[in-house]
């Protein structure tokens, strides 16, 4: 199986401070991937250098055999950590501007989502709740037909009910061409539909496992095994 | 019946009970198609790969089958969905007599509390 994400000794430093510390990692297609680590352990930072919004300070990075740039921009979708998305425009101005902008967007999708949701196409972004507003950025995101998806705290604001619905949107949007990788800490909530997670602490990948091996090798939920293994 | 998953045992060994209980409980009747994977694993809030493997492991057991064209479907064969049963019948009979003996009661004590509780039963 040719990989879909490749990096070798991926490191990233600000000033004296390692945020990645020589990183290897190889990730196919069709994977369901949670990266999973305290509050600063390298998760941002790796996701931000698969984007090119970081440059590494050393080692390599491929997605689909290019080095973060236009190319891989045409196939990875990326939910940031913070919304950047202009406040005054409506949801419907959102879509037109995402489908100018991707060609692999597809608006039906997006409308479909969003209507599910309970979120009117029209109402202004600057009317919504935080909750509304990261749910409009994750099916902006889901409704892209991307190869990779990056998805930075996916469901960290929104309520237990449409959490639901989000990891439900995932597996129903499930290809075998796409690997998409979630970054959170709520493990919990999405172990059951995780092929592999990755643990970082302090920028080096601590292990990386599929969730049925953790279960089988240590009796222990991925949540718990969390727990123990990044006890304070 | 809702899907049952532990948090603490490999997915993939409880979807396949879980299928296994189904199919011999008439959930997905003998000979009929079963549901997609995709529809399955999000009934289930499980990983489509997860789903995919347990339900391999039934094709090789043979309670199921694959039409190349039409999906899969439960076997037609009433034998093997027998043993099955059985299977699981002798599953959960083990786990109850472990822990029977780990309350302390011997042998004839556990008859006579399934006899009385089976007396219930009928009434």
């Amino acid at each position: 199986m040719s990989s879909l994400l490749e990096c070798k000794n991926l490191s990233k430093s600000f000033g004296p401070v390692r945020a990645l510390d020589k990183i290897n990692l190889s990730i196919g297609r069709g994977r369901i991937v949670g990266l999973l680590g305290p509050n600063a352990s390298g998760k941002s930072t790796f996701i931000k250098i698969c984007n090119d919004l970081l440059t590494p300070t050393e080692g390599e990075i491929f997605i689909n055999g290019h080095k973060p740039g236009i190319e891989t921009k045409k196939i990875v979708s990326y939910l940031p950590d913070k919304n950047y998305l202009n406040d005054w425009m409506k949801v419907s101005d959102i879509i037109d501007f995402f489908s100018d902008f991707y060609q692999d967007f597809n608006k039906d999708k997006a409308y479909d989502m969003l209507s599910r949701l309970g979120i009117t196409a029209n109402q202004r972004l600057k009317t919504m709740s935080k909750g509304t507003k990261e749910k409009v950025q994750l099916i902006l995101v889901m409704s892209r037909e991307a190869q990779l998806y990056l998805l930075d705290e996916p469901i960290g604001g929104v309520d237990p009910a449409a959490r639901d619905y989000i990891l439900d949107t995932i597996i129903r949007n499930y290809n075998e061409n796409a690997t998409i990788i979630i970054s959170t800490h709520l493990i919990a909530d999405i172990e059951k539909i995780l092929d592999d997670v990755i643990f970082i602490r302090e920028g080096q990948i601590v292990l990386s496992k599929t969730v049925d091996d953790i279960r089988e090798e240590t009796g222990k939920s991925v949540d718990s095994l969390f727990r123990e293994v990044f006890k304070c | 019946m809702p899907w049952d998953l532990k948090s603490d045992r490999p997915i993939y060994a409880q979807l396949i009970e879980q299928l296994e209980l189904r199919i011999c409980s008439g959930v997905y009747p003998l000979g009929s198609k079963m549901p997609s994977v995709r529809d399955l694993a999000q009934e289930a809030s499980v990983n489509p790969n997860t789903m995919q493997k347990a339900l391999s492991k039934l094709e090789e057991d043979g309670l199921i089958y694959t039409n190349r064209t039409s999906g899969r479907f439960v076997t037609e064969d009433i034998d093997v969905i027998h043993k099955a049963r059985n299977k699981l019948a002798q599953e959960q009979v083990q786990e109850f007599l472990k822990k029977m003996i780990d309350l302390g009661f011997k042998y004839n004590e556990i008859l006579s509390v399934i006899n009385e509780m089976l007396k219930e039963l009928k009434k």
